[in-house]
């Protein structure tokens, strides 16, 4: 804990505020979509008849984008791309966090190493389509380029550290061990790393105030996680036998 | 004929998407309520209120707190433009504001000026706006510029579904006093009286009369049409249309075939006249409740054992998804069967049990397409599997003629398109957008005309059927190619040889 660098320090607090931003944020979102309640059956039809389909139904959701795919290949494309290869490179980077590193985190190593070009592929696509449609350009805000341009600075970053100016990653990852176990340890000054690190920290801090909440939002979505059971079981939200 | 560009129809592919023409449709709108009392009558303000946008704003808190649908949905938007194609509203007038996104971004911005941290911060950037006169106007035009039929929420990756938000926004206008004359003054009679038209039970009564003396004279058989016959083991529950209107009548003929056929008894009720169910169009809970519950009175006081819902939409909708809830339980009905059930199910019952006697060659002069209505379609079920809604009706149509044809499969089933009509748009003052909200249903349409010689369109709504009746001479096609399965029914039914 001696000879502390400025650097070091600043990045410290700054992840430990990110993070707690971030869970405390989508948490606080949970909180509020599992509090409100859904006081008529909504399902988009045909829906299935029990938990299980729609746990089926979820999870094809989820993983394969099902929706998207029935409307649009293109769009459903990068989208898919994205976030498979975001899957990966997450999973790689768990490596900076375990010691020794599990075997999936182990095996996916080649892979995740490369998957970062494809999220690069998948982003660029979005951004292409967001700028080249004109309906989807209509509904563009300057935020939903921002956030794009925030991804692929992420991903760029850390493309220049894994394939050009390489960073001494040994010490990235006794930083980031000494995070997890509250024993700070000096974070290498390269400025691409602190580039990286600081525009991760800030897509922590946004992830609950933005679109980003799409990813809590899913999971509680009235149209896709409902059984279709009207006929057979009420649905009385509280509010409702109060008032109305 | 119309003072307005009609889409042309005949190009294939089925959908063309159209370039964005920003503004193209704005300030057309259907006309505010003006008398007063048809807001009051529903529990809202007779006029716009002077504190409108606080009010407003405390209304959209309020909803944000009730309805988990409409907080997911304004967070979770990350603007992908998967609905952007899909709205027929968007496709037949190419305004971008008729995209599903940007309708619900005319809420959403709203919400996020006053309701989240980043568009109190930084408006401009996540798009946030003050609730101003001129967004009031748009909400008013571009929600009434949505008939609430779910498509988006089909091809949606996280389910947003605009029918919400338009519910919402509708249930905020109405709140600050804001309401659609249409919608309001028949959901009020409706409320007040038990059907859409404000019909009293002698009305009713002369024209079921009339009806059994004409069914009588083209068939020679006394088929009953009853009204309040207590003890009845059916309450049949169907659009007021159904009592006056062309071609729904010829429906409410068929229903009444099928039941004297099947020798069971059952009757409409002079309180709940109405299937109807306007309250769902306005996002209004308590309304949609009391004109519910008429029926579920009627049902106990006349002391039936069934309830069977006749052809339309969202009634259909409002009554399979929303009336346990509501108005259940219906522990009072018999157990054996589902409540309520779809005219389409009961018929196809008897169908498979062998209980109908049908001569499909009645039809012959007849190549029948189904357009699946939107509420059936997406937001309800027949039968015990999913997709009974697309199967039902289908099974009951072949079972009434030898030619039926189905219209381009990314235009049925889920996919399919609403008629431009309905969520309350069935209104004169809106036949722009009622005409060209019906574009792409009608290019398929042309599509299976000119291939297979179409000529009679089928449908399950007494919102679709007065939609095609209207709209479908716009784009050169015989408005009496509308009508109902049980028209089908009516016409192929044997009376005689089985009762």
């Amino acid at each position: 804990m001696l000879s502390m660098s400025a650097v070091t320090i600043f990045y410290a607090v700054l992840l430990y505020v990110a993070s707690a931003v971030f869970v405390l944020g989508v948490l606080r979102r949970v909180v509020i979509y599992t509090r409100s309640p859904a006081p008529l059956r909504i399902a988009t039809m045909p829906a299935p008849l029990s938990r299980f389909g729609v746990l089926l139904r979820m999870v094809r959701e989820v993983f394969l984008f099902e929706s998207l795919f029935k409307s649009t290949k293109w769009t459903w494309l990068f989208g898919f791309l994205f976030h498979t290869c975001l899957a990966l490179v997450i999973t790689r980077h768990l490596r900076y966090f375990q010691e020794p590193i599990s075997l999936v985190v182990g095996l996916i190593q080649p892979f995740g190493k490369y998957a970062s070009l494809g999220m690069l592929a998948g982003l660029g696509g979005l951004m292409a389509r967001r700028l080249l449609v004109d309906r989807i350009r209509y509904i563009s805000l300057p935020s939903d380029y921002l956030m794009l341009v925030l991804l692929m600075a992420i991903v760029l970053s850390g493309l220049a550290m894994t394939f050009c100016v390489h960073t001494d990653i040994v010490a990235v990852k006794s930083f980031a061990l000494g995070l997890t176990r509250f024993s700070w340890q000096p974070l290498p000054s390269d400025p691409i790393l602190l580039v990286h690190l600081g525009l991760v920290a800030l897509l922590l801090i946004v992830f609950p105030i933005s679109k980003l909440l799409h990813v809590p939002g899913i999971f509680f979505s009235p149209t896709r996680n409902q059984v279709d059971d009207a006929r057979e079981r009420r649905h009385v939200a509280p509010w409702a036998k109060e008032s109305v | 004929m119309a003072s307005f560009d009609v889409p042309v129809v005949g190009d294939y592919p089925i959908c063309p998407t159209p370039v964005v023409q920003p503004d193209s449709m704005k300030g057309i709108k259907p006309f505010e309520v003006n008398n007063p009392m048809h807001n009051t009558d529903l529990g809202f303000p007779g006029a716009l209120v002077e504190n409108w946008q606080e009010v407003a704003v405390k209304k959209m808190g309020e909803l944000l707190g009730k309805y988990r649908s409409l907080q997911v949905f304004l967070d979770s938007c990350v603007k992908c433009g998967s609905c952007t194609d899909k709205c027929h509203y968007f496709i037949g007038t190419g305004d971008p504001k008729n995209m599903p996104v940007a309708r619900q971004d005319l809420l959403r911005q709203v919400y996020r000026r006053y309701f989240t941290i980043a568009g109190k911060l930084c408006p401009k950037l996540v798009g946030a706006k003050d609730l101003t006169k001129d967004v009031l106007d748009d909400w008013y035009s571009y929600y009434h510029q949505c008939s609430q039929c779910r498509r988006c929420s089909v091809y949606c990756p996280y389910g947003i579904d605009t029918a919400e938000i338009s519910m919402a926004a509708r249930e905020i206008m109405d709140s600050v006093g804001l309401g659609q004359k249409y919608t309001n003054e028949i959901l009020g009679k409706n409320i007040k009286i038990g059907n859409n038209l404000g019909m009293k039970g002698p009305v009713i009564l002369n024209t079921l009369e009339g009806l059994e003396e004409d069914v009588e004279a083209a068939t020679g058989v006394a088929v009953r049409y009853p009204l309040d016959v207590k003890g009845a083991e059916v309450l049949l529950v169907t659009p007021s249309a159904d009592l006056f209107a062309e071609p729904h009548i010829d429906g409410l003929i068929g229903y009444g075939k099928v039941f004297h056929q099947a020798g069971i008894s059952w009757t409409l009720s002079s309180k709940a006249s109405e299937g109807a169910n306007f309250g769902m169009f306005i996002g209004s809970y308590a309304n949609m409740k009391k004109a519910a519950m008429r029926i579920q009175e009627a049902a106990r006081e006349l002391g039936v054992k069934r309830i069977i819902v006749g052809e339309c939409g969202h009634a259909w909708r409002v009554a399979y998804s929303f009336w346990n809830t509501l108005i259940g339980p219906f522990d009072f009905l018999d157990p054996r069967y589902p409540v309520p059930q779809h005219i389409c199910e009961f018929t196809y019952d008897l169908i498979k049990r062998g209980a109908l006697n049908l001569d499909k060659s009645a039809n012959d002069n007849r190549v029948v397409t189904f357009h699946d209505s939107c509420n059936v379609s997406r937001a309800s079920r027949m039968g015990t599997m999913p997709g009974g809604q697309f199967f039902i009706p289908r099974e009951v149509i072949k079972a009434t003629c030898n030619h039926f044809v189905d219209m381009d499969p990314a235009t049925i089933h889920e996919h399919t398109f609403c008629c431009g009509g309905g969520g309350g748009l069935l209104t004169d003052d809106l036949m722009p957008v009622r005409v060209k909200g019906a574009y792409p249903r009608m290019q398929a349409l042309r599509q299976v005309v000119d291939n297979q010689k179409v000529n009679y369109l089928a449908a399950i709504c007494a919102i679709c059927k007065s939609q095609f009746t209207k709209v479908l001479p716009y784009y050169k096609f015989d408005r009496d190619m509308i009508g109902g399965v049980h028209q089908l029914v009516s016409n192929a039914i044997q009376l005689g040889t089985k009762e």
